[in-house]
């Protein structure tokens, strides 16, 4: 199944901002990318010069079996070796929160790139809150589904804490995308301005 | 599978120009090839053998009558599939199984070489290969692919005929050696060189064989090819036919054991002047150095597809120098894969049938192969 940031992701990519900065076939590297999925799902309508980064040995073989250029590695360690500027953009899809320097990781994403396109679960959301609030357990949903002690989600955060970090590092959000537990944006006034209670996770497009 | 001998005489109109600064004409090259070349002439696979081997990759070897030392790679149907590829492996300048090296006659004296034989390096293996390449009316190879020594080739290949070479899998190796890699190979060639009979590399003429020295380089070497672990779950403290030890100094241990006929195999088959002429030619492997600005230069706007592989539990050349290889090619936007293998096999995990390892080749392969329209 795809992830549920899948076509919104290939939306930004098709119509960014500032066209004249990106190349035709836009360099594109997912980091964390698993089997591959979102390269080949966005390889698919729009041609792209697509890497990947990805932790896990069997995930690389995958990925390269397919013909996909992908690099064993960890997102903590080996982004600082990419020059800056060397991707039209970069994708850290529902990972930042397994990341172990959140910061640093953010901020070699907005270096190696043109744009880094982030997307994370929210743990300010109002299902969120309220299971807390009335289980006193840690909460578990489709979008955190594993226990505490089982995670690897070992920085979570709110939408507005995630804010406070770009605003912190001087990262520039260039758009900002609210989805509901289903994974569609959230489009009405009331939950756009209240997006750290009624999104399940948020995508923001960064630059810096 | 039956294969019949293959030689050619190369550079009889130009000769060789060697990094010495010497010259060499009408040298001999040993290759074997495996499958059918195309209508296309784009199907063609180079394999660079390592220290030890030879043409003999696939099949049987008809000299040994064993397998060939990759056969479990390269066939029909295998990771390599020669229902599909045209393999070529020659066997490299210096070498001691068919081509130019110190134990052939000098067509210029009528003289075996020996320590006559000038001194070469992993680059000019490589021009070498390309001679042979070009004879054969070849122009472009879909990959070339080597392990250890073999890696290192297949990284010469793609620094120096980047338009020739579609993608490289650089397996289990390094750009340079290391002081450490230096180290063992000196103590290996100090090995045979203090053996008597080596007779100051003179011995064929002398009818000698330095078979002590060049045993005991083997056993060496073969320590460092496998891991701790590996030598421990093999061996472990494991008595070679007997119940107690036998407070002497014959053999105790099954591993002493495995190491002697290591060695003696080996005497059995390997040329000890070619073994100091190729541990040279690694020692002096040193690809940064080739170009101002290093790896990043040698490789800028390089249209070589990548694959590096290395082995979790090889201590000569560790994954760390295969991520560097790596952070290079990132560096400068080259196309690059790249994978660890998790095994406790050692240096040597690239000869076993590692099955993670023959995927990773067999996927990357066929994908560039369907990239270039192979069929």
């Amino acid at each position: 199944m795809n992830r549920l940031d899948f076509e919104i992701i290939r939306n930004v990519i098709a119509a960014p901002k500032d066209t004249s900065m990106i190349l035709d076939v836009p360099m594109i590297l997912d980091v964390g990318c698993e089997n591959g999925e979102l390269l080949k799902f966005l390889n698919k309508k729009k041609k792209i010069d697509g890497r990947g980064l990805e932790i896990s040995q069997k995930n690389v073989n995958i990925c390269v079996k397919h013909g996909l250029s992908v690099v064993q590695g960890d997102a903590d360690k080996d982004l600082i070796a990419y020059p800056s500027k060397s991707f039209d953009f970069v994708i850290l899809s529902q990972t930042l929160q397994a990341t172990h320097s959140p910061e640093k990781v953010l901020s070699q994403l907005v270096r190696i790139s043109k744009y880094a396109i982030v997307s994370f679960p929210n743990f300010g959301s109002w299902l969120v809150r309220l299971k807390l609030l009335i289980n006193g357990i840690m909460p578990q949903s489709k979008s955190l589904p594993h226990t505490w002690y089982t995670t690897p989600n070992i920085h979570l955060c709110t939408i507005k804490d995630f804010k406070k970090l770009c605003e912190k590092n001087s990262i520039k959000i260039e758009k900002s995308f609210y989805l509901n537990k289903y994974g569609k944006q959230i489009n009405n006034p009331i939950g756009k301005i209240f997006n750290n209670f009624f999104s399940t996770s948020g995508l923001f497009v960064l630059k810096k | 599978m039956k294969n019949s001998i293959k030689t050619i005489i190369l550079g009889k109109k130009i000769p060789l120009f060697l990094d010495s600064g010497k010259q060499l004409k009408n040298f001999k090259i040993a290759y074997q090839t495996y499958g059918k070349l195309n209508k296309n002439k784009n199907n063609v696979i180079l394999i660079c053998h390592a220290l030890s081997g030879d043409q003999f990759t696939a099949g049987i070897n008809p000299f040994t009558k064993k397998p060939g030392w990759w056969s479990k790679a390269i066939g029909p149907n295998l990771p390599i599939d020669t229902n599909r590829f045209f393999v070529i492996c020659s066997n490299i300048l210096g070498g001691c199984s068919g081509s130019t090296g110190p134990k052939e006659l000098n067509p210029a004296t009528k003289k075996f070489f020996n320590m006559s034989f000038p001194v070469i390096t992993i680059r000019d293996m490589v021009k070498a290969q390309k001679m042979l390449i070009d004879e054969l009316g070849i122009k472009q190879l879909l990959s070339v692919i080597g392990g250890s020594a073999g890696g290192f080739q297949a990284l010469q290949w793609a620094a120096t005929y980047p338009e020739n070479v579609i993608s490289a899998i650089p397996i289990a190796t390094s750009f340079r050696h290391s002081a450490q890699n230096i180290a063992f190979h000196e103590v290996g060639r100090q090995a045979i060189m203090s053996d008597p009979d080596w007779c100051n590399g003179n011995y064929i003429d002398k009818k000698k064989t330095p078979k002590k020295g060049l045993s005991v380089a083997r056993m060496l070497a073969h320590i460092t090819y496998l891991s701790e672990e590996a030598f421990q779950r093999k061996f472990g403290r494991n008595l070679q036919n007997k119940l107690s030890v036998a407070y002497g100094f014959k053999t105790d241990f099954q591993v002493e054991s495995y190491l002697k006929h290591q060695g003696q195999t080996f005497v059995n088959r390997f040329d000890a002047n070619s073994y100091l002429y190729i541990t040279r030619a690694m020692d002096y492997f040193d690809l940064p150095n080739q170009k101002k600005g290093g790896l990043k230069n040698i490789y800028k706007n390089t249209p070589v597809k990548f694959c590096v592989i290395s082995f979790t539990s090889d201590w000569v050349y560790p994954t760390k120098y295969s991520k560097e290889i790596v952070d290079s090619l990132n560096a400068v936007g080259a196309n690059v894969s790249f994978v660890e293998i998790q095994t406790d096999k050692g240096h040597d995990a690239f000869l076993l049938d590692e099955k993670e390892f023959n995927e990773t080749v067999r996927g990357f392969l066929n994908s560039t192969a369907n990239i270039m329209g192979v069929n």
